[in-house]
């Protein structure tokens, strides 16, 4: 629609995405690491070896300060969305409510009452329930994070509920359905298994850093034992988990499945590019994006996408123009279907204001039969937000950044493996003190598994644009009314209180990293 | 049995005072903890982040009319 104030968007957009990219360098390093420290823990209790305790006490300070310092970050993307994002915030009522309540609860109740047993009770509670404490506090860490994943994969994916045409807000139906849906599923899987590999390189990195200052030796060997072998598992999981989210990808958000792939025209045998390098076509009014060069794996990309080489997967001129043949109507007939769903709610809103009951029905059927619809799958298909749509253009995320995004995710991913297979095969063979080439990947790796896991981020919310509830509410109704300047201050505000606590975190972890683990240890 | 509980309680809070009085790192981090939840809390959120419908409305009926009115404004 015209009258949206595109800077004001652009700068919700943007503070939004700042404190969620800042508040992401704490998380995955919480997750992953207190399953690192618990692990740890349980082979100090099954060895009884007092160097294990060590090991364990170390990682478990670094988590501690990394906890500490993300504490409460994903607070201010709450503050955000009530005061940057209040349509939204309304329309999606106690949805996203209720996930990130019971969020709260739990994060409150399991992980603070038991991080305050792991810290302090030391030789105060049994070693048993010392390690069941550290246990429960790496599953309460992620029990956490899984409501916050099942509410970001309901906008993704919305079911569950229905929309409440005299509230303008959407009632829970089914909280199971909103819960175990497939893309809150694989979401959760995936995100969290990234997690427990980004904490497993940091374990690697910093080790293989003692490894090369030649101190505390057999400590860091120890511990990329634990972590490659622990991260290992968990990146060939994160394998199956990201096959499992392209797959629900390709169903729910076709645009995005293509944007990804730069699929310009749909077909059958669709092969999928491993490396290719975009060039935006010039004076073309979808702005599409040529390959200047590319390497395909024939038929893959069908295969990942429906489990069939030959199935047909749709491309961004497919989903734009429609195409008859695969049963996939053109957006313009959405956006026109979503126009009469936005004004039907309209007049059925005058008409409840006026006591005029027939005309309100009358409005209402002509809501509900425009609000969504049944494709040629069969499936459920929403209207309503393509109402907000002006041309079919704004319907197309930014295809280079999701393209790059992707690769640089998933083949980042693949030197993540090579790394835990060559840590681990040259720890057992004993050669890891020799190869200085491998500690210094090791080390190195640290800032790329932050890259990596951003970077899967910037997949899934730069692709889904311009929803911010897939195919019901676009990004630019979802943002309040205020000043564009007013956003903008709060951006700097939120860019310095940010980076004044990523500062804080580098250097104490350092110091904490130049101490060393206390008590001994070679 | 208040006995028992006050010992428990005892229990609790001296696990709390004795954890927290033998931290080492821990008291920078606390620190690092209050300033933050200060300048969100006590700034951020109050001066930088009231709840926008919250701020303009009273009523759950009324901010329901004003998200309504935006989302179904008709194009100029």
């Amino acid at each position: 629609m015209e009258n949206f104030d595109y800077t004001l968007i652009d700068w919700s957009r943007a503070q939004f995405a700042l404190t969620a990219i800042y508040h992401w360098f704490f998380v995955p390093l919480t997750l992953g690491l207190a399953f690192i420290v618990a692990i740890m823990e349980t082979i100090y209790l099954r060895t009884g070896k007092e160097e294990w305790k060590r090991i364990t006490k170390f990682w478990m300070t670094l988590f501690g300060i990394n906890f500490a310092i993300g504490v409460a970050t994903g607070i201010i993307l709450e503050f955000e969305f009530g005061t940057n994002w209040s349509n939204y915030s309304w329309f999606v009522g106690d949805i996203f409510g209720a996930p990130l309540a019971i969020e709260g609860i739990m994060a409150f109740f399991l992980e603070s009452t038991f991080i305050a047993v792991m810290f302090f009770g030391w030789n105060k509670v049994s070693k048993q329930f010392h390690l069941l404490a550290s246990w429960l506090t790496a599953i309460g860490a992620s029990l956490s994070a899984l409501w916050i994943l099942v509410a970001n994969a309901w906008m993704q994916n919305p079911v569950g509920m229905r929309f409440n045409p005299d509230t303008a807000r959407n009632e829970m139906e089914n909280f199971w359905a909103v819960l175990f849906s497939p893309v809150a599923v694989n979401k959760f899987l995936h995100t969290v298994s990234s997690s427990y590999v980004v904490a497993a390189i940091f374990v690697i990195g910093v080790s293989s850093w003692y490894l090369l200052k030649k101190r505390d030796v057999l400590f860091a060997k120890r511990s990329i034992i634990v972590a490659s072998v622990f991260g290992l598992v968990m990146a060939i999981f994160m394998i199956f988990t990201g096959d499992g989210s392209a797959r629900t990808m390709a169903k729910y958000q076709p645009m995005k499945f293509a944007a990804m792939e730069n699929l310009q025209t749909g077909r059958k045998n669709a092969p999928l590019v491993a490396v290719g390098i975009l060039k935006t076509r010039e004076n073309d009014e979808h702005k599409r994006e040529d390959f200047m060069f590319k390497f395909e794996i024939p038929d893959m990309l069908s295969y990942l996408a429906f489990l069939d080489p030959n199935a047909f997967v749709p491309g961004i001129t497919d989903l734009i123009h429609g195409n008859e043949a695969q049963g996939i109507i053109p957006y313009k007939n959405k956006m026109e279907k979503g126009k009469v769903a936005i004004d039907a709610l309209r007049e059925y809103t005058l008409a409840k204001k006026a006591n005029n009951e027939a005309k309100a029905d009358s409005a209402l059927t002509v809501f509900r039969a425009n609000y969504e619809g049944i494709n040629a799958q069969g499936e459920k298909e929403r209207y309503f937000g393509y109402g907000y749509i002006s041309s079919e253009n704004q319907l197309i995320p930014p295809v280079q950044l999701t393209f790059y995004s992707f690769r640089l995710m998933v083949g980042l991913g693949f030197v993540f493996i090579i790394l835990f297979i060559l840590m681990l095969v040259s720890v057992i063979k004993n050669k890891l003190e020799n190869r200085r080439w491998l500690q210094y990947l090791g080390l190195w790796t640290i800032p790329l598994a932050y890259l990596a896991t951003q970077a899967g981020w910037i997949v899934a919310e730069v692709g889904r644009q311009p929803w911010v509830i897939q195919d019901l509410m676009p990004t630019m109704a979802a943002v309040s009314h205020l000043e564009s300047s007013s956003v903008m201050i709060t951006f700097m505000l939120f860019a310095i209180l940010f980076t004044a606590l990523l500062i804080a975190e580098i250097k104490i972890l350092s110091r904490q990293i130049k101490i060393g683990p206390k008590e001994g240890g070679r | 049995m208040v006995l028992l509980k006050d010992n428990l309680l005892l229990k609790v809070f001296r696990f709390y005072y004795e954890g927290f009085r033998d931290m080492t790192v821990g008291k920078s981090l606390w620190l690092i903890i209050l300033i933050k939840l200060f300048i969100m809390f006590a700034i951020l959120k109050i001066f930088f982040f009231p709840d926008f419908l919250k701020s303009k409305y009273s009523t759950d009926k009324q901010r329901g009319d004003y998200v309504m009115e935006q989302l179904t404004k008709p194009k100029p």
